[in-house]
């Protein structure tokens, strides 16, 4: 009984707790972390069903803002190894199922 | 001569180039009678001269006979060119055949010169002319040189054109001649160039031009070439999936709710200590990250601020002394040096101070309250006498407390005593405000309120031990080891006398209930105690529950006991029964007593004299004996709190600098300075070296209890 509605209550929780963007691994500077976590907020709310959409928006806004040849992936379930440059990674989570990962390599 | 027009001889010339004046003869027949004229042309001329004279015949000459010389030749003379070919065929393309050309040319130009006239009425002509007319003179001279000098075109054959000629050369003949030379020129002219002028302004045609060209210098190209440092990689990988991102998300809520919790009381103290800072005197009021570097520049500051607002106090401090004492007749003053206060303490009584072992200039208060019914909470606050306006360290707790004391060996360590029974350690050291060890219910508090703790040497492992005495009657040792405070019953006071029945006849005794202690300087495990029925008891550590001998001291509760800082057998007590006395421990009789006429709070000796001590009454006034000077009155009684109401509640004295410092009831401590009258040293004797040192002061008051004893065992007490 416990477990159900324990389990009930961590669902609510997890509709309405976990959609905050958590960033799970990011070595850039204070100013583009923020920039660029809200880019992905946005361009995750937007394209809720698109995935290469959003990852288009923040691909193309990033290249623009912080130079060339950025590199976005956005998915709910994969793996991945890159090489990336240094002070220009951030992986993190969104909206309770989807992992962005945007870095910077030209 | 012979005219021209008679010649016989007419080659064949260019009719035109002729004149008009010699027509051509065309197939003229002529015939020649005489053999002569057949034989060679060039012999001709040479006949018609040589006719005078005999034939010559040259040795080559045709040798014919008079038939052949007879036979007439006919000559037709043509004005054709003998040598021009008769038969000229050309290629037709159109017709894809040799073709006979009609006309053949028979122009045969002897000779050709080209000469420099011009037509006077041409364009080139008259723009000589009138370039030369309006140059210099020497222009129409030159013009007939220039025609004089134009050659013109010979006939070859007519040695009479030539000698008319050489005629019309000499003697500048008719224009005509001019004209047909002129016209002649101008056939040739045509087929070539103009010739150059002389004097005229060199006109730029197409044909002849000046090329001028430059070529700046060109430097020499070098390549150059870099490359900048590959911007630095890294690799990085991960797998975000469904669980991960899940479980990713219930740890950051989990750790969101722990911070949250933590934050909320560490916010509470944050506040009281932001507070407090506020109200440093200081300019600098920032208290932004930068502080903890600033701290000690702001503390410096605050107290040279301090001390040069308080200037005439710390003058007074330092250097004044009383003069009047002299005129005083063995009387001292009290002189009111710095104030301390503090706003939080406001409504709490000084209930304890005492003095820092190592800084002599630093003290602490504690604050709490006497009153049952007002129990709040409680504030140690640790002043310097450098920065009066403010605590160095400040430390509040749940409860009022009661007592305090700093340790000998580590002067940051202090033990409290609190209101609700519990003890603590504070760690001066230590930044936070919050308590290093406490105890608890669990690990063995007094019920009742502490009312003294005092430090021991430390144990055998080196742990730091204190007593404590409470209203509940135990004296409990405490050790602080690493897990916490240890607490050992070492003695349960009790009731004399008085038992009572328990359920199932037990018989209980009435726990006494200690309210003040002192501890031996030499004998380590003997100490008194101080009841609240008026007994004071002499104990040992070593029996837990006998006393060694007990004093029928007063008849309220005993306020404060202290040994003699320099006589080892004398203590003196105080009690809310308005009286001080001063015992012998071996005696069970008091050796002086003073009655005060007001509950008395506190006593302490001096740490420079034996005989001298003071204290403290619930009227505000302070009194300050010298048993040396004055065995009856005090040297000085003053007025030192401010209003009456203030009950002065604790007395200590500076071990080094002759000031008091007392404790009262609004939360105030005042600093006295002690006028010289009162810290009188023993006189010096005219030609004997004065003794210094604890076996002088001894050695005066035991001659004074001598003094004492005596009358009092012969009164047969």
């Amino acid at each position: 009984m416990a477990d159900t509605g324990e389990g009930k209550k961590e669902e609510a929780d997890y509709k309405t707790f976990h959609t905050f963007p958590l960033i799970r691994h990011t070595d850039m500077p204070e100013e583009m972390r923020v920039e660029a976590v809200e880019l992905c907020v946005t361009a995750c709310e937007k394209y809720t069903t698109n995935n290469e959409s959003a990852a288009k928006m923040i691909k193309e806004m990033m290249d623009k803002k912080f130079g060339s040849s950025w590199h976005v992936v956005i998915g709910e379930g994969f793996g991945f190894e890159i090489t990336h440059e240094v002070k220009n990674l951030l992986y993190m989570f969104f909206g309770g199922s989807l992992a962005v990962c945007v870095w910077k390599c030209s | 001569m012979k005219a021209k027009a008679g010649s016989k001889h007419q080659q064949g010339q260019s009719g035109p180039s002729e004149g008009k004046a010699v027509p051509p003869r065309p197939a003229k027949a002529v015939s020649k009678k005489r053999d002569d004229h057949v034989s060679t042309e060039a012999g001709e001329g040479v006949e018609e001269r040589v006719t005078a004279k005999a034939l010559v015949k040259p040795p080559d000459q045709l040798k014919l006979t008079k038939d052949e010389l007879k036979e007439e030749f006919t000559r037709i003379l043509k004005a054709n060119n003998p040598y021009a070919p008769q038969n000229i065929v050309r290629y037709s393309f159109k017709k894809r055949a040799y073709k006979p050309i009609n006309y053949v040319d028979q122009m045969a130009i002897h000779f050709s010169m080209n000469g420099n006239m011009i037509l006077k009425d041409s364009d080139e002509g008259r723009r000589q002319s009138i370039k030369l007319s309006t140059t210099a003179e020497k222009a129409p001279v030159e013009t007939s040189a220039v025609t004089s000098e134009e050659a013109e075109i010979k006939d070859e054959d007519s040695t009479g054109d030539t000698q008319a000629a050489g005629e019309e050369e000499g003697e500048g003949s008719g224009t005509a001649e001019v004209a047909e030379a002129v016209e002649a020129v101008e056939a040739v002219e045509a087929e070539e160039p103009a010739p150059p002028r002389v004097k005229e302004q060199k006109l730029a045609n197409r044909f002849n031009f000046i090329e001028s060209a430059s070529r700046t210098v060109n430097r020499p190209m070098q390549e150059s070439a870099c490359q900048t440092d590959p911007t630095p990689r890294k690799d990085f990988s991960a797998t975000p999936t469904q669980w991960e991102i899940y479980d990713a998300y219930v740890e950051e809520l989990q750790k969101i709710a722990m911070s949250k919790m933590k934050a909320k009381p560490k916010a509470q103290i944050a506040e009281t200590e932001d507070k407090n800072k506020g109200r440093k005197l200081t300019p600098l009021e920032s208290q932004s990250d930068d502080l903890p570097t600033f701290s000690d520049t702001a503390k410096v500051l605050e107290r040279m601020v301090d001390q040069s607002g308080f200037d005439d106090i710390a003058q007074d401090f330092k250097y004044f002394e009383d003069a009047s004492d002299e005129y005083r007749d063995q009387q001292g003053t009290l002189l009111p040096l710095w104030k301390f206060q503090a706003d939080k303490t406001k409504r709490l009584a000084v209930t304890d101070i005492s003095w820092n072992p190592k800084h002599k200039d630093l003290f602490a208060a504690g604050y709490g309250s006497y009153d049952f019914t007002k129990q709040g909470q409680g504030m140690l606050l640790v002043y310097t006498m450098k920065n009066p306006s403010f605590p160095e360290y400040i430390f509040s707790s749940e409860s009022g407390i009661m007592c305090l004391d700093f340790h000998n060996d580590y002067p940051y360590l202090v033990a409290v005593g609190f209101y609700d029974g519990n003890v603590a350690i504070y760690n001066l050291n230590k930044a936070t405000s919050q308590r290093s060890h406490k105890s608890s219910p669990k690990s063995g508090k007094h019920t009742e309120p502490v009312w003294q703790v005092k430090w021991q040497k430390d144990d055998i492992e080196n742990n730091v031990n204190f007593f404590s005495i409470s209203s509940d009657g135990r004296i409990v040792s405490w050790t602080l080891v690493k897990s916490g405070l240890v607490h050992t019953d070492i003695i349960k006071l009790s009731v004399e006398g008085t038992t009572t029945e328990g359920p199932e006849g037990l018989q209980l005794q009435n726990p006494g209930c200690g309210t003040s202690f002192d501890f031996h300087k030499e004998i380590d495990y003997l100490f008194l105690v101080g009841t609240e029925e008026g007994k004071i008891y002499k104990c040992s550590k070593f029996y837990s529950r006998q006393f060694l001998d007990v004093f029928e001291a007063h008849h309220m509760p005993v306020d404060s006991i202290r040994w003699n800082p320099y006589h080892m057998k004398v203590f003196i007590s105080c009690s809310s029964d308005w009286t001080v006395k001063i015992w012998d421990h071996t005696i069970k009789t008091p050796m002086f007593i003073y009655n005060l006429n007001s509950a008395v709070g506190d006593v302490a000796w001096s740490p420079y004299s034996s005989t001298v001590f003071a204290a403290v009454t619930t009227d505000g006034k302070a009194h300050v004996f010298d048993l040396n000077i004055n065995k009856y009155e005090a040297l000085c009684t003053q007025l030192v709190v401010g209003k009456k109401k203030y009950k002065p509640t604790c007395i200590q004295f500076n071990p080094v600098y002759p000031v008091v410092i007392i404790g009262d009831e609004r939360g105030h401590v005042t600093s006295l300075k002690l006028s010289p009258n009162l810290r009188k040293m023993p006189k010096e004797r005219r030609g004997q070296e004065v003794k210094k040192g604890p076996e002088v002061e001894i050695a005066k008051l035991d001659k004074l209890l001598n003094l004492m004893r005596e009358p009092e065992s012969k009164a047969g007490k």
